[in-house]
């Protein structure tokens, strides 16, 4: 698939600190793509690079092959993570209000469906709540019916069941073929949604490829936790093992022989529970600490 | 610049001010409250003297005149056409000069003084007839009032905008987009530009009908003095708000340009016989020249050339503000 995006040697400094130190990747279109990194990692302000929304102190952004390219504004959709909306304007206004920045747009119909809007198209934006604003903020990304997406943290402080709708959106966005470059805190959101991954920290990529080829090339095991007390501290010495708050966690190279090891020495299984590697466990491995920390 | 952006802008912002109610009621509330105050308090307790000036007059004469009439206060004028328009205003009962003296047709107590003094039946002295009528101070003050609410509401309108859609997130938002900067601020100041000439226009109809205030000169020319006047206020809101992201720091820049008009731009108490250097100073606030554009054509019929210096110094700042505030203008803070 051809690059929508090529980024080379991208560096940002303030005053007395580096925050990005010469990033280079590339963005494929019609894929989803997620950078990942703790707090203070580098990663929305490379985002706002991008974007345009803050100037680099070097390196190179093309967008379809053409650096400082003038079409970038009008065929990209930004969603910014805790942006208010204009308090006095209806749902509907504030849509009417962006829509006027745009030669060509989704029809408000279109963009309700979508986004499903219908329920709240003529409330204040300033009387929405979380969730609803999140589909807002989308809507306005989407309206100008954009080749490539920004979604920076969209579904942070959403409860479950709007995360999860939330998903569904952005997968059918994904369907439309958009190219989709989702910043987030949620391993699983990462892990569910994107296509490639980029792990950032202190301003540098750590590693990057496939949710499930960066999960192989780190981890050749399986976990099988044991909840606190069901295996005698002694027998721990049999295993390859870490001690997690809720109990005990065994690394296991081969599943049968770890539980046939297990059942010899009569611990109990009632509570075990076998896991893959997930890519919190990923991350707390590359960058030793959590996502959320 | 994309019309069709400005537009939407426009649209969007008015539709804001006109649901913001506690703007709204800034605008058209506090100022009959003010005016009305005004007027209440100078409306009542006018001083028992009479008000007799004098114009190259014998001082002799003038003491045997007056000399034994405690209820007649002397003032001396050395300007001849400043002491018979304050004859024409009422604000003089009586002016004597070498052996003539003006007095209003309109003036219950230019005849009263002129009965007092014995000036009627006295062939030394020759009557000169003026006429106008009274200029009350509500009627002096009116112009400072409208001007000042003008100051306020594009000041802080203008400017608490900007710096609330920075401070959360929404300039940002459009930056994203192709909005421009110069189509941002364009439309910002139209629509309030729009907002405060109907409200000053509103305020100024509304107050007539309960003041009936003095109106002698164009409404063409008091109109073109508001825009000018609001036009240079707006360009000043927006060099506050062109960085700031905080509402407190906004305040009190706003309040430091504030205070000197309120002060020194003529709006409560003329600034005749100040120290030169308010006056000086006066001339660099742009409130100084809407006020005094504005009275002059109100109090007294002044034409285009009279107030055309107050006009073309609004325009140059309006010219140096915009100028400055497109310069310093970031859509977040740096």
């Amino acid at each position: 698939m051809p690059a929508i995006l090529e980024v080379r040697d991208l560096r940002k400094s303030y005053k007395n600190v580096e925050a990005v130190k010469g990033i280079s990747f590339t963005i494929e279109q019609g894929t989803c793509f997620g950078l990942l990194g703790p707090n203070g990692a580098g990663k929305t302000t490379t985002i706002e690079m991008i974007e345009g929304i803050t100037p680099p102190t070097s390196g190179e952004i093309r967008y379809r092959g053409v650096a400082n390219n003038p079409e970038f504004k009008t065929q990209s959709g930004i969603q910014f993570q805790a942006t208010a909306l204009m308090d006095f304007l209806t749902v509907r206004e504030v849509i009417a209000l962006f829509s006027g920045f745009y030669q060509e747009t989704l029809s408000l119909e279109k963009l309700t469906q979508l986004c499903a809007l219908s329920e709240f198209l003529e409330r204040p934006a300033a009387k929405l709540s979380g969730g609803q604003r999140q589909r807002v903020l989308l809507a306005l990304a989407l309206l100008n019916d954009p080749q490539i997406v920004f979604l920076d943290e969209p579904t942070t402080g959403l409860d479950p069941q709007s995360r999860r709708n939330f998903w569904q959106l952005i997968e059918s966005i994904k369907a439309q073929g958009k190219t989709i470059v989702l910043t987030t805190h949620y391993m699983d959101e990462a892990e569910y949604l994107c296509d490639q991954l980029l792990i950032v920290d202190s301003g540098k990529i750590i590693t990057q490829g496939t949710p499930k080829g960066l999960l192989r090339e780190h981890f050749g095991f399986t976990y099988i936790d044991l909840p606190e007390g069901a295996m005698a501290a002694d027998l721990l010495a049999n295993f390859e093992h870490s001690v997690t708050a809720t109990g005990v966690e065994i690394i296991s190279h081969n599943v049968d022989q770890t539980l046939q090891t297990l059942i010899e020495l009569q611990v109990d299984l009632t509570s075990l529970q076998i896991r893959n590697p997930t890519l919190d466990d990923l991350f707390l491995k590359i960058t030793g600490q959590n996502l959320r920390d | 610049m994309n019309f069709k952006r400005l537009l939407s802008l426009f649209i969007a912002r008015n539709k804001e001010y006109y649901r913001d109610r506690s703007s709204l009621v800034w605008s058209f509330v506090m100022p009959p409250i003010i005016i009305g105050v005004v007027a209440l308090a100078f409306s009542r307790g006018e001083d028992a003297l009479f008000k007799v000036g004098t114009l190259n007059a014998d001082p002799s004469v003038v003491e045997q005149l007056v000399g034994e009439q405690p209820s007649v206060q002397i003032v001396d004028y050395s300007d001849r056409e400043q002491a018979i328009t304050k004859v024409q205003f009422h604000q003089l009962d009586l002016l004597l000069g070498a052996n003539q003296y003006w007095k209003n047709s309109d003036s219950m107590k230019g005849d009263v003084v002129e009965q007092l003094l014995g000036l009627a039946s006295n062939p030394q002295w020759q009557a000169q007839s003026i006429s106008g009528r009274e200029v009350r101070y509500v009627d002096w003050v009116i112009p400072g009032i409208i001007s000042m609410n003008m100051m306020f509401s594009s000041l802080f309108g203008v400017g608490y905008v900007i710096v609330r859609y920075r401070k959360n997130g929404v300039l940002k938002r459009i930056q994203a987009s192709p909005v421009k900067p110069i189509e941002f601020l364009s439309a910002q100041v139209l629509s309030r530009f729009m907002i405060n000439m109907c409200v000053c226009a509103i305020v100024f109809v509304v107050a007539n009908l309960v003041l009936d205030f003095v109106m002698l000169g164009s409404y063409f020319l008091l109109v073109l003095s508001a825009a000018l006047g609001i036009l240079a206020l707006l360009s000043m809101g927006l060099i506050v708000a062109a960085r700031l992201s905080s509402e407190e720091l906004a305040n009190g820049l706003m309040n430091l340009f504030v205070f000197p008009m309120m002060l020194l731009s003529e709006v409560w108490f003329s600034l005749d016989g100040a120290p030169q250097w308010m006056v000086t100073a006066s001339q660099f606030l742009p409130l100084t020249h809407m006020v005094q554009a504005a009275r002059s054509v109100m109090l007294d019929g002044a034409g285009p050339a009279e107030i055309s210096h107050h006009l073309l110094i609004l325009t140059a700042m309006s010219a140096v503000f915009l100028g400055l505030s497109a310069w310093l203008f970031r859509w977040r803070e740096s």
